[in-house]
């Protein structure tokens, strides 16, 4: 364990450095969540009745989701795995007395917690302090919260081994360019609008794939459009989906590596 | 001229040494960029109509800005990573030949197969031909060409100023996305739905609302004056600060050379 | 003709602090320190002249080598070259020099490298005639023949290396600067290499500028050196006098059988291993004759070698005397 968060320690301060970045992205992500809710709020006014969200909730999903976007996004973490098993360097990994799996999973989450710290809580003030209709809301209770808070480490964990796995595919493609399952989860979990915007029977298709245990719950969770039972639902799904994830994940890097011993890197 | 189709070809030539994985690139950029389409689709598909923009007209919208962005990705590509020529020593290189930076920037980065979304782009633009009632004489037929083409430029010049960023910094480069990808991601729809602030400093201050907004309302027939068609024409004036903006840059560079 | 005169240098570099707080601290304010790359550089250079600068990294060594090519602007000073100031008149000036560098490439990866040669000849406007005349001659001296059809990609370092050399001179520059061009050759290119900048400086007269760490490429090539050290220039003169100039030590490497010599005044031991000894000698004080005659009373001597300072000794020592 020691190990792990001395690698996460190592990832912060190395994040910490770049103080421009960590501004660009800030107003990057600012500007980006408020263009959306301008369109989004065209769209209520075009026609309140087709909404299938409160208004309210989708402003703070789209919030949550731009202040904790490191934390759920299926890119921008990860690409160093790519680059070790394209250059041959994971040799050098094979070396190292870390179970490999567990390495890269721990170093993408050190990754994506250390990104989103640095710039969740600018954006969550500035996104609490905004006039309405812009203004975020917390939830409307603590359990609610509290379950949100269960939910969003799980959904981080379902994305990063989903992740994993599609990195490794680089084993056998040794190509760089993967994006397309990468766009696929994106646009499943939500993350170009969300999933109860999509018409039936895709919303109902995509409520149950394991893109849903993505970003998806935790952010319905946070802004209230899922509750109560619904979302204990959610966390089951997320809970199996990540399993399965897990799982699969970890015989796919046995067999790869298997591959690469024999092969001789 | 003559120099920059050696480049072309002589990159065409490097890129097409890999045929399998161009051909396969492509195709993953064409399905790639569908989940836009697939988004504006789902959204129309509920609402009908957006400021009086139907399924049909959006699509439009959003096939032309697709495309003239696609096409500043793929002849301006030299200055989309232009942090990394600074950081690989490839700038110093086109700074001891001579010819225009800019030119060699421009020329020596041609990446072909930022054509797929072009490609994509003009299979949506031919789905939504028939449905957005556009009689297509040849003013509409400029207008539609002046739209990409000049959007293409306008594209370009944001790149150009995203370029002149890197020279005075590596990191925090970031916040130009919101107008490059911004650009594309928002002119889905046509800008007027985000309000009129917005438009205005679309229109003002970033032009792309004079590529697509205004040329639109020819396009759809919502307004008669032919002026509107001209006016991507006026946002090419965009590139004299973004040029002087890449001037001022290298003279930086040139003093501090990182 | 080059002429460099009061070249000054400064660059701002953020400091980067260790530490967990520091980082946190360094989120909102910055410290910055100036580093002066070059102080006061002056020298001048002949047309056909071949110059070796060195000195350890960091030394300024190719911050001068970017003024000189115009891509940077120095704070204060002249530089003329051929009469132009390379920064005021880039294109013009860029046109008549040849850059190297060694650790880059100016190839185009996936094609073959006669296509490389032809976009560059377009790129710098070179007539037909000068072109086919300068391949011929390059192809020649550097055996690029078959090579030239293949994909840069797939050439050896050293087949590389030789290729960018020649593109470097398809346009017939005045001046060459080669930055490194031996780094990480094997031992016959380099040879190679070393022969052909030789031809190129006697034969057809253009000036080499030439900076290395290898200094076999120093005593190969270049009768003058310009050594240069924390931005100043310390040292401009020939190999020999750089030698005269340095310690003139000489190392005795001894075997013998029987007991160990003690040493006398004027030797200092270097090392000691079972039958062997090895003694750095000031002449000055005890000269080698003496010395030897010396050693031979005190013990059986079987082997004796004198060896004069090498130049990478020399450097070294140079460093050490400067504290570089």
């Amino acid at each position: 364990m020691k190990k792990y968060f001395a690698l996460f320690r190592i990832r912060f301060i190395n994040g910490l450095q770049y103080r421009a970045a960590a501004l660009a992205g800030l107003s990057t992500q600012f500007a980006w969540g408020f263009m959306q809710i301008l369109a989004y709020s065209a769209f209520y006014r075009a026609n309140p009745g087709a909404f299938p969200m409160e208004f309210s909730h989708l402003v703070s999903y789209i919030w949550i989701q731009q202040a904790f976007l490191a934390l759920f996004a299926p890119w921008g973490v990860g690409g160093n795995v790519v680059d070790t098993i394209v250059s041959g360097n994971i040799s050098y990994d094979l070396a190292r007395p870390m179970d490999i799996y567990n390495r890269w999973f721990s170093e993408a989450i050190a990754d994506r917690v250390s990104k989103a710290t640095l710039r969740c809580l600018p954006i969550l003030i500035v996104a609490f302090i905004l006039p309405p209709p812009f203004k975020m809301v917390l939830p409307s209770d603590l359990f609610q919260f509290s379950l949100f808070l269960v939910s969003a480490p799980l959904a981080m964990f379902t994305v990063t081994a989903y992740c994993l796995i599609d990195h490794m595919s680089t084993f056998y493609t040794m190509s760089r360019y993967n994006a397309i399952f990468v766009i696929l989860a994106d646009f499943l979990a939500g993350g170009y609008i969300p999933v109860p915007f999509f018409p039936e029977p895709f919303r109902r298709i995509a409520e149950i794939l394991p893109f849903a245990a993505m970003q998806n719950m935790p952010l319905r969770i946070y802004s209230g459009d899922m509750a109560g039972r619904d979302a204990a639902y959610g966390i089951v799904l997320q809970l199996f989906w990540f399993a399965v994830l897990l799982a699969f994940g970890k015989l796919h890097m046995r067999h790869s590596l298997k591959r690469v011993i024999t092969q001789g890197g | 001229m003559k120099l920059y189709m050696k480049y072309f070809s002589i990159q065409f030539k490097s890129q097409m040494q890999y045929k399998a994985t161009f051909i396969l690139n492509i195709f993953g950029r064409i399905v790639m960029s569908f989940a836009t389409v697939a988004s504006v689709l789902f959204m129309m598909v509920r609402f009908n109509e957006i400021e009086g923009f139907t399924v049909s007209q959006t699509l439009l919208c959003t096939s032309i800005v697709t495309m003239a962005f696609s096409l500043s990705e793929v002849f301006a590509r030299g200055f989309d990573i232009f942090p990394r020529l600074l950081g690989n020593g490839e700038f110093d290189r086109i700074l001891v030949r001579p010819r225009r930076v800019i030119f060699q920037v421009l020329a020596s980065h041609i990446e072909f197969i930022r054509l797929g979304i072009f490609i994509q782009a003009v299979a949506v633009l031919c789905y939504a031909i028939p449905g957005s009632g556009v009689v297509w004489t040849w003013d509409k037929i400029l207008t539609l060409f002046l739209m990409i083409s000049c959007g293409g430029a306008v594209f370009f010049s944001l790149y150009i100023i995203y370029a002149s960023f890197a020279f005075f910094t590596t990191e925090g480069l970031e916040f130009m996305n919101i107008l490059t990808y911004g650009g594309r991601e928002f002119g889905r729809y046509p800008y007027s739905i985000y309000g009129k602030r917005i438009l205005k400093l679309l229109t003002y201050v970033v032009p792309l609302a004079l590529i697509q907004y205004y040329p639109l309302l020819y396009l759809l027939d919502r307004v008669k004056n032919p002026f509107y068609i001209f006016t991507p024409v006026i946002s090419l004036l965009f590139l004299i600060p973004s040029y002087a903006f890449f001037r001022i840059g290298l003279r930086r560079y040139k003093s501090t050379g990182s | 003709m080059i002429t460099l005169s009061n070249i000054n240098k400064t660059f701002r570099v953020a400091r980067r602090q260790a530490g967990f707080g520091r980082a946190v601290k360094a989120l909102f304010s910055r410290e910055y320190e100036l580093v002066h790359a070059l102080r006061d550089v002056s020298f001048t250079i002949k047309d056909g002249e071949m110059v070796g600068y060195i000195g350890p990294n960091g030394a300024g060594k190719s911050t001068t080598i970017k003024i000189m090519c115009g891509i940077l602007t120095p704070d204060s000073g002249l530089c003329e070259i051929d009469g132009r100031i390379p920064w005021r008149e880039r294109i013009a000036h860029v046109s008549k020099i040849g850059v190297v560098f060694g650790q880059r490439s100016q190839l185009w990866w996936d094609v073959p490298v006669i296509d490389s040669f032809e976009l560059i000849r377009d790129i710098y406007k070179t007539d037909e005639k000068t072109y086919k005349y300068n391949l011929e001659e390059l192809t020649e001296l550097l055996d690029l023949g078959e090579i030239l059809k293949t994909p840069a990609r797939s050439l050896s370092l050293g087949q590389r290396m030789r290729c960018e050399i020649a593109a470097s001179l398809l346009h017939s520059p005045k001046v060459l600067f080669l930055d490194e061009p031996t780094i990480g050759l094997d031992a016959v290119s380099k040879i190679a290499v070393r022969q052909f900048i030789k031809k190129l400086n006697s034969e057809r007269g253009t000036t080499v500028i030439l900076t290395t760490h290898d200094m076999q490429d120093i005593e190969a090539l270049t009768e003058r050196i310009l050594f240069i050290g924390k931005g100043r220039i310390l040292f401009d003169g020939s190999l020999a006098e750089l030698k005269k100039h340095s310690s003139r030590r000489k190392t005795l490497t001894i075997e013998y059988t029987g007991a160990a010599p003690e040493i006398t005044e004027g030797m200092t031991l270097k090392e000691k291993k079972n039958g062997h000894l090895i003694i750095t000698l000031d002449p000055e004080v005890l000269p080698v004759s003496d010395a030897i005659a010396y050693l031979a009373g005190k013990t059986e001597l079987i082997d004796v070698s004198v060896s004069g300072i090498t130049a990478e000794e020399m450097v070294a020592e140079l460093y050490k005397e400067y504290q570089l």
